[in-house]
């Protein structure tokens, strides 16, 4: 299979669920809070470290130029900074906010240093040797001040991150999950089968049956 | 939309009933200046469990939690992201040389604690394990036998409808289980497929959520969020089980409700605990207190009781309150299939193999493993790819795609018990002012050498059910347990085989905390089976004046 996104869910709409029995009151709630989300909303982070975070995460979870309504992936992480956090921190990193900051503001001393401009004004090619160089734990010791990169990438920004763009309706269009399933559930367990409330993968050559199938899975 | 983590709900004489919308069943209250027979901390497969037995024996119970009091019905989103409410998110640090993930699926806050949230996998223990050190070399012996563990262990299976299969393919015999074991979704497929090409046997896994109706609970819909929280109330959890017939038989719980510290007398026993609740400290008093807080907030508090008597905690005298902390592997292996997998459908893991528990032959390491099938849901699946395949930009979202077809199997193995892994108290304090803990872990030479067996095993299992490109999630780990071992020296152990202080005579400890090893499998079962048989054994005490005075030391 290939190894860059594709639609293969043609036409699937998660969304489309939402007023039949896999999705509950509750869970309308929830959901349409999400979707509510300002994307440029952002009160834990400075306007400097929001312009860095949101070009970060779009070298983690890239988004299509054509979508519309992109994934508010950095209001999402916003957010979890005004929350409760994730009931831990491995000892090599300050709490959950003090290590955003610092690895943010690390992010723009690299950038900084390397090519005299701030992260999010760099190329992405330039923003993406940033980024592997921190995963790999080979941060500069000026930039990262005693933040080790390498746990900063894994233990902040991949949670945070990345689960952010698939806690979204959206990102669960492109990957075919069924999303809420409360209360109806399902039924075709075995492999190869679908519920009719289940996206359909378009096969090579099937892709209008899968379109047709897939505008069917809110009825 | 739910008030259920910032008001108290069981209060006024009434606590939720959690079958029914905006639903109330009544609750008796004891007033705090009652000494009530006991104080329990904690209402998940330990506490809630016990709660129950001895309400029912006719012992006068309060029991507290600090999480919420959920009504599974109005209060749960189907929603991975929501969900993580039911989870202990106060903050812990961890270190070691093989720092464990904490607070999602090993913690719970919730009344009925992380059953709340767990995965219903519902396993009895190898006979032997309760024997390791003797019978198998390693490890430490229980101070239990495993033919009365094996009548608590039907108890309990009777107790939560089990469903599961009609014969078991390993160990001594045992009935076949209450209700009809689940169907088997495509991911489950796969391991019995691959176990058949290695020639191992394999069964539909035995798990607490029924396959038929059962009282106020519905048969299982294969929603698939089962580690998110149970919807329908088809999961059975200690909230809608042993709860429910706890507030029947007269006892009280108490949610929003954190315990930070048990009082002691000058004559060296428990008098009651120091509660947070609506606001500010309260103090009730008990005759026993029984800590039920699971592997780090046990020891967490009873280190936090420390008196210029007990200065290094309560119930520490042989200073291994909060060693010996184990955990369990939780190492997997995935890969890709042809077909269309949808691994989201059902329970996460319906199929389970426990050849390795039960074949010592060719190991090259003490202790045993299962292998389960599984069903991420997508933030937990992006996180895994992430985290521990180190794909990101295009290559994350491009193999996020694969998802339907992902496959993949994961261990829940035995690790061996080590002093140096531990639960200690930082310099740091939470919102109550309470110091925080610290979870200390590092993986010995035996775990090592087991992770890497069982890699090895998965990998030949899901290669021979025909998927590709497999790759190894070498680092996970799963479940807390052994920070206040039971065994029958008080020497060398925190509780005896009552789950009772060797120090402190009416201080009881009823978790996971108690085990000396962990086996090869989920140690909810063996919780609830302790548990059960902990009520019994304080009824036994009860009768014949034991119970305020520990008249024998039994084994020394």
């Amino acid at each position: 299979m290939s190894n860059e996104r594709q639609d293969l869910y043609p036409g699937y709409d998660v969304l489309a669920k939402r007023d039949t029995p896999s999705w509950n009151e509750q869970t309308r709630e929830v959901i349409d809070a999400r979707l509510a989300l300002d994307p440029e909303g952002h009160s834990f982070f400075t306007d400097a470290e929001w312009a860095t975070l949101k070009a970060l995460v779009d070298r983690i979870v890239p988004q299509p130029a054509s979508r519309t309504a992109p994934i508010p992936v950095a209001a999402m992480v916003d957010e979890k900074m005004r929350g409760p956090g994730d009931g831990f921190r491995i000892a090599s990193l300050p709490p959950m906010g003090e290590a955003w900051r610092r690895g943010l503001a690390a992010l723009a001393a690299e950038a900084e240093e390397r090519h005299g401009r701030r992260f999010h004004e760099i190329g992405t090619a330039e923003q993406d040797a940033i980024v592997r160089d921190a995963k790999e734990g080979r941060g500069k010791e000026a930039a990262w001040a005693g933040l080790p990169p390498k746990e900063f990438f894994s233990h902040r920004v991949v949670p945070d991150v990345v689960k952010s763009y698939y806690a979204h309706p959206t990102a669960w269009n492109e990957i075919g999950w069924g999303g809420p399933a409360s209360p109806r559930g399902y039924v075709r367990m075995d492999f190869n089968r679908r519920d009719p409330w289940e996206a359909a993968e378009a096969k090579p050559g099937q892709e209008e049956k899968a379109r047709r199938e897939n505008r069917r899975v809110g009825r | 939309m739910s008030d259920a983590e910032t008001t108290i709900r069981a209060t006024g004489g009434r606590a939720p009933d959690v079958f029914r919308l905006g639903g109330w069943v009544p609750m008796r209250e004891y007033r705090e200046a009652d000494e009530v027979d006991f104080a329990i901390v904690g209402t998940g497969g330990g506490g809630g469990t016990l709660a129950c037995r001895l309400a029912e024996a006719g012992f006068s119970v309060v029991a507290f939690d600090a999480g919420a009091y959920w009504r599974p019905l109005e209060d749960f989103a189907s929603d991975e992201h929501h969900q993580s409410k039911l989870y202990w998110t106060d903050e812990r640090i961890s270190d070691g040389e093989n720092p464990i993930q904490l607070g999602s699926n090993n913690s719970g806050k919730s009344v009925g604690g992380s059953t709340v949230h767990f995965a219903m996998v519902s396993l009895r223990f190898r006979p032997e394990w309760f024997k390791s050190r003797t019978l198998l070399g390693y490890g430490a012996d229980w101070p239990l036998d495993w033919r009365e563990m094996w009548g608590y262990y039907g108890e309990v299976e009777n107790a939560l409808k089990i469903a599961g299969p009609v014969s078991y393919p390993w160990g001594p015999k045992r009935p076949r289980y209450p209700y009809r074991a689940h169907e088997m979704n495509a991911a489950a497929r796969v391991l019995a497929r691959g176990c058949d090409a290695q020639g191992y046997r394999w069964t539909e896994t035995p798990l607490a959520t029924v396959s038929a109706p059962r009282g106020e609970s519905p048969p299982c819909v294969y929603r698939g969020f089962c580690t998110l929280g149970c919807s329908t109330n088809a999961k059975q959890s200690a909230l809608v089980t042993w709860l429910p017939r706890a507030l029947a038989a007269g006892a009280e719980i108490r949610d929003l409700a954190m315990v930070g510290r048990i009082e002691t007398n000058e004559a060296g026993r428990a008098t009651g605990v120091q509660y947070h609740r609506d606001g500010r400290w309260r103090f009730q008093k008990a005759r026993n207190v029984v800590v039920a807080g699971y592997a780090i907030e046990t020891p967490r508090l009873l280190l936090m009781s420390a008196t210029t008597r007990f200065p290094d905690g309560l119930g520490n005298s042989s200073g291994l309150v909060g060693k010996y902390l184990t955990v369990q592997g939780n190492q997997a292996v995935w890969g890709q299939c042809e077909d269309e997998i949808r691994s989201y459908k059902g329970p996460p893991s319906l199929a389970v193999t426990e050849h390795f528990n039960y074949h010592d032959e060719g190991k090259d390491f003490h202790g045993g493993y299962c292998w389960m099938s599984q069903g991420p849901l997508p933030m937990l699946w992006g996180g895994t790819l992430a985290g521990d395949r180190g794909l990101w930009g295009e290559a994350l979202v491009a193999e996020m795609q694969r998802y339907n077809h992902s496959v993949g199997l994961k261990v829940v193995s035995e690790y061996m018990p080590q002093e140096r892994n531990t639960v200690t108290l930082a310099d740091e304090t939470d919102r109550y002012g309470l110091p925080i803990a610290r979870v200390t872990y590092s993986w010995c030479d035996n775990d090592k050498r087991m992770n890497r067996h069982a890699l090895d095993q998965m990998r030949m299992s899901l290669a021979g059910a025909g998927a590709t490109e497999l790759w190894e999630q070498e680092n996970d780990t799963c479940h807390l347990n052994g920070t206040a071992r039971m065994g029958s020296d008080p020497a060398t152990s925190v509780v005896d085989s009552d789950c009772r202080s060797w120090d402190i005579p009416n201080l009881w400890v009823c978790d996971g905390s108690v085990f000396p090893t962990v086996g090869g499998v989920n140690p909810s079962l063996t919780i609830q089976a302790i548990a059960c048989r902990t009520a019994d054994r304080i009824a036994a005490l009860a009768k014949r004046g034991d119970l305020e005075r520990r008249s024998v030391l039994t084994g020394s």
